[in-house]
């Protein structure tokens, strides 16, 4: 059963409400209102969010700033994700996944966002566009060989973007030519991420260039195909631990059983995939932007000029209160996106707006944080400036700012057609 | 072995939270703040989880006593590892009142209904520090206690025949004791590291059963022999004062009247 639909019923059934600690703890009795906050989880959901928060404290926050300097993710840490069930968190457990829901994967993603965008990436990008993928997509034969190890071993990479072609997704000119019972796959993909620990690619690649984008195909690739070439990694401004790199396919041969789905479905697979992956981006830079906010203000009580605390004046709470107030409105875009798409309800305009809405936040936030720091947010001794450089490409990747707002724009022009 | 160890663990006030007294000094402030499970009750958990995987014990049930909101610490046990867990539902002024007497008579009578051979418990508690329970718990029953650790360094506990068997670091080596099942062992905090609930661990968790039960339903009595006088904070600490000369030393030691 997908996980998508199955989660509908678990978290209608799910969605208790923990209203606030204070009330619950007033009452004996949890409160159970009709309609409960947004910030309300289910005990699975909080459970998960604590083990998580702990875990990344822990076993991520010491390898951060080391794995930036170096732009290389350790080896322990993807490790250490993979026994934590953190890669295979809708994967059913009959597949040796976590078996929990999307919404669980988005509190996951946000937790460890706050303590590492690069980890949070690399979990966001297993989880809501490969698993998600093989899950909904798969034949029992696919599932059966790949989902277990994605769930414990395999990192895998979304191939579809290249040097010609970004937004314009569907220009792509990789192609793959029928022979029989494979094809033979020529072109090239850039801004990779993942590539250099991936096991399995998933491979855009056009079948019937004739058809245009409707010959788009996605086709599995395991790493040691021959004919697969990866490329040296970017040297980037920010999330310099998750490696980005190109991959070359030269004549590269793969097996028919290796398509995903229908020949020629590709494009609709990836704009599907994408309208949930938008919101995992979204859990992203509001964890970064959260993490960054957490690490500031504690300073900026410490902090005394001119006999008080830097935070006791005016301007200075202003600030904090708006951007704070920003924080909170990303978090229930995507919260509510999240829920959205696991009632089964329509929730594409809403998740471009939360990752719209949360890229934003965090540019924000961030430099904000940098200027109420002072000198020390300047300096890389403080976690500050990491998270400065790491949000830009929150209004980037998955889907651009002004690709999210077009495509709100044409829905809302949809809306008014009466 | 066919051996079920029982696990107590408390549900207290997180570790990293600023304690403040509440107003009226009845007591600190528990509303709207973080809990978790007791981080030596942690470690209790994680020793009776690796007896089960070292195929020592058959069975590691966790008990919490009080409110509702214990079953969240119980849940968290059965995500490490636990079998199965018993909620003793104490509330309002009974839980105020809790202490280590009534919970050490609580697990003694669980202890003999679920006809346990061992008891693992943190040696004392984050919030009160009383460190009794596990010694109460053996005495009410009659079994020999044991703290593993004692304050040296960590060690291992492990079952052979019908004996526990407890090796600890001392200044001049290391010295191994037997005792006698059944037995009440209390955990200090370098006995080994607790693991992570796995998010896998955390969904089985849902489905392990934790079982309901009243004090009254074990023939204990809750009430407290003890009543909280007042609560205050610990006295602000004053700065300091320099002297140059021990002649100056006498002189304000003399005048705060110390000599």
């Amino acid at each position: 059963m997908s996980a998508v639909c199955g989660s509908l019923s678990r978290s209608r059934a799910a969605v208790r409400c923990l209203c606030s600690r204070a009330a619950a703890e007033a009452h004996h009795d949890v409160i159970r209102p009709a309609f409960p906050p947004l910030q309300s989880f289910s005990e699975e959901e909080s459970m998960m969010r604590d083990a998580v928060k702990k875990f990344a404290q822990e076993r991520i926050a010491p390898f951060v700033s080391k794995m930036d300097e170096d732009s290389v993710m350790d080896a322990d840490v993807i490790s250490a994700l993979f026994e934590q069930g953190l890669m295979g968190i809708e994967i059913g457990a009959e597949y040796g996944g976590t078996g929990s829901s999307f919404f669980s994967s988005i509190l996951v993603i946000e937790e460890l966002a706050k303590v590492d965008p690069s980890v949070s990436v690399l979990c966001d990008i297993q989880n809501t566009l490969i698993n998600t993928l093989l899950t909904n997509l798969g034949t029992e034969e696919q599932k059966q060989h790949y989902l277990p190890r994605l769930a414990s071993d395999t990192v895998g990479s979304f191939c579809l973007s290249e040097s010609e072609s970004g937004s314009d997704a569907f220009s792509l000119k990789t192609k793959a030519e029928k022979h029989k019972d494979y094809y033979i796959i020529n072109g090239s993909k850039m801004w990779i991420s993942n590539a250099e620990h991936a096991g399995v690619f998933l491979v855009m690649a056009n079948a019937e260039p004739a058809a245009g984008y409707r010959g788009i195909t996605c086709f599995i690739v395991d790493r040691h195909t021959d004919g697969l070439h990866i490329g040296r990694k970017e040297n980037k401004l920010g999330l310099r631990a998750s490696s980005t790199c190109p991959l070359t396919f030269d004549n590269m041969k793969v097996h028919e059983k290796n398509i995903l789905g229908k020949v020629g479905h590709g494009y609709k697979y990836a704009i599907g995939m994408l309208n949930g992956g938008r919101i995992g981006i979204a859990a992203q830079m509001l964890g970064l932007a959260q993490g960054c906010f957490d690490h500031t203000v504690p300073y900026t009580r410490q902090r005394v000029q001119f006999g008080k605390r830097i935070f006791d004046f005016q301007g200075m709470q202003h600030q904090i209160a708006h951007v704070a107030t920003q924080l909170e409105a990303a978090r229930l875009l995507t919260y509510n996106a999240a829920r959205l798409k696991e009632a089964g309800r329509s929730f594409i305009k809403e998740a471009c707006m939360a990752k719209y809405f949360s890229a934003e936040v965090a540019t924000l936030t961030t430099s904000k944080c940098i200027e109420w720091m002072g000198g020390v947010g300047f300096t890389k001794d403080y976690p500050i400036e990491k998270y400065y450089r790491d949000c830009k490409i929150g209004a980037i990747y998955e889907g651009t700012t002004n690709i999210q707002l077009s495509t709100m724009a044409k829905m809302i022009d949809q809306e008014y057609d009466g | 072995m066919s051996a079920r160890v029982l696990v107590g663990v408390k549900r207290v006030i997180d570790y990293a939270v600023k304690i403040r007294v509440k107003p009226d000094r009845t007591g600190v402030v528990t509303d709207g703040v973080k809990h978790s499970m007791n981080p030596f009750c942690e470690i209790a958990v994680e020793e009776a989880v690796k007896l089960k995987e070292k195929k020592l014990v058959k069975e590691v049930v966790a008990v919490s006593c009080g409110p509702q909101q214990v079953q969240e610490t119980i849940r968290t046990a059965l995500a490490m590892g636990a079998d199965r867990g018993i909620h003793v539902e104490v509330s309002g002024k009974d839980y105020e009142t809790l202490g280590p007497l009534q919970v050490s008579k609580i697990l003694a009578a669980l202890a003999k209904k679920e006809q346990a051979d061992l008891i693992i418990l943190g040696k004392q508690a984050i919030d009160d520090d009383c460190n009794q329970t596990g010694q109460m718990t053996a005495a009410l029953l009659d079994w020999p206690q044991r703290s593993p650790e004692d304050g040296t360094f960590a060690s291992e506990v492990n079952i052979e025949a019908d004996k526990l068997k407890v090796v600890r670091e001392i200044d001049g080596g290391l010295e191994t004791i037997k005792i006698n099942l059944p037995a009440v062992v209390t955990a200090d905090l370098r006995l080994n590291t607790p693991r992570y609930a796995t998010l896998p661990n955390i969904m089985k968790a849902k489905k392990k059963k934790i079982a309901n039960v009243k004090p009254a339903d074990l023939g204990v009595d809750v009430s407290s022999r003890l009543e909280v006088l007042k609560v205050d904070e610990p006295p602000q600490r004053q700065a300091g004062v320099k002297v140059e000369t021990v002649h100056d030393l006498v002189g304000k030691l003399k005048e705060a009247g110390r000599i």
